[in-house]
């Protein structure tokens, strides 16, 4: 993808592991508990629990 | 506000924040629940952010943060963290005989989790050094030696021999090689 220099065999097997870690949390769905924070969040207009305080109006 | 509001795009960026929180944690649940924290506290903070500066690097870094300050509370009340997430992990086949997946967790498990950090920024996540380096809070040549320690390490662990070339051992390749007129060797 990026820049080819000459990489190791020890190189290659790490970086192809990592990103085959990484990729199979990417392609999970997001849960749906994110879907409703962020909805509340959103309705709250940025203050998503009393304990916190919103400084976006002024 | 007539900038695409990062509120709106911050959906986006919740798979890949949930693979870097995996990568920090090693562990599924409290993942979630260190993404759960950082978008909060990215809403709440949201006012600091400059529109048209880069928004996943933001978000990282609030993650990060957050996670190292969790990290401390969390190390008290469950002993092993890494070691169950380790377990849990299922093993993919491995093809052309590479490295097991479970190998490479269980070597991953190990290293120390600013290298795992580096290496999962540059190595995977897609961010240049620079990003990473801006997201970490460090130079980017603090970056390129984390990352290069921590391929060092895992090629240890995994009983890897570093300086086997890839592709040199491939006839074909060779021959390509010599007949472009390159005088390596």
């Amino acid at each position: 993808m990026s820049h080819k220099s000459p990489k190791t065999k020890a190189e290659d097997e790490i970086d192809e592991n990592l990103r085959r870690v990484y990729q199979q949390v990417l392609e999970e769905d997001i849960p749906d508990r994110f879907k409703n924070l962020l909805s509340q969040l959103k309705t709250s207009g940025g203050e998503p629990q009393e304990e916190r305080e919103g400084k976006d109006r002024s | 506000m007539s900038h695409k509001d990062p509120r709106d795009e911050l959906v986006e960026h919740l798979p890949a924040m949930r693979a870097f929180a995996v990568s920090l944690t090693r562990n599924g649940s409290l993942a979630d629940d260190l993404v759960q924290d950082t978008v909060v506290k990215a809403w709440t903070n949201f006012d600091k952010f400059q529109t048209g500066t880069n928004l996943r690097a933001w978000l990282f870094t609030i993650l990060r943060n957050t996670f190292y300050s969790h990290r401390r509370k969390i190390k008290r009340e469950v002993a092993d963290v890494d070691g169950i997430y380790a377990a849990a992990v299922a093993t993919k086949p491995s093809h052309d005989g590479r490295l097991q997946m479970k190998d490479f967790m269980r070597a991953f498990d190990k290293i120390p989790v600013e290298q795992r950090e580096a290496l999962v920024l540059v190595g995977a996540s897609g961010f240049s050094y620079e990003e990473a380096a801006e997201t970490c809070g460090v130079a980017i040549g603090t970056i390129k030696s984390r990352a290069n320690r921590g391929r060092k390490a895992l090629s240890e662990l995994l009983g890897l021999n570093e300086g086997e070339e890839l592709e040199m051992t491939d006839r074909a390749t060779m021959a390509v090689l010599a007949a472009n007129g390159s005088s390596s060797v």
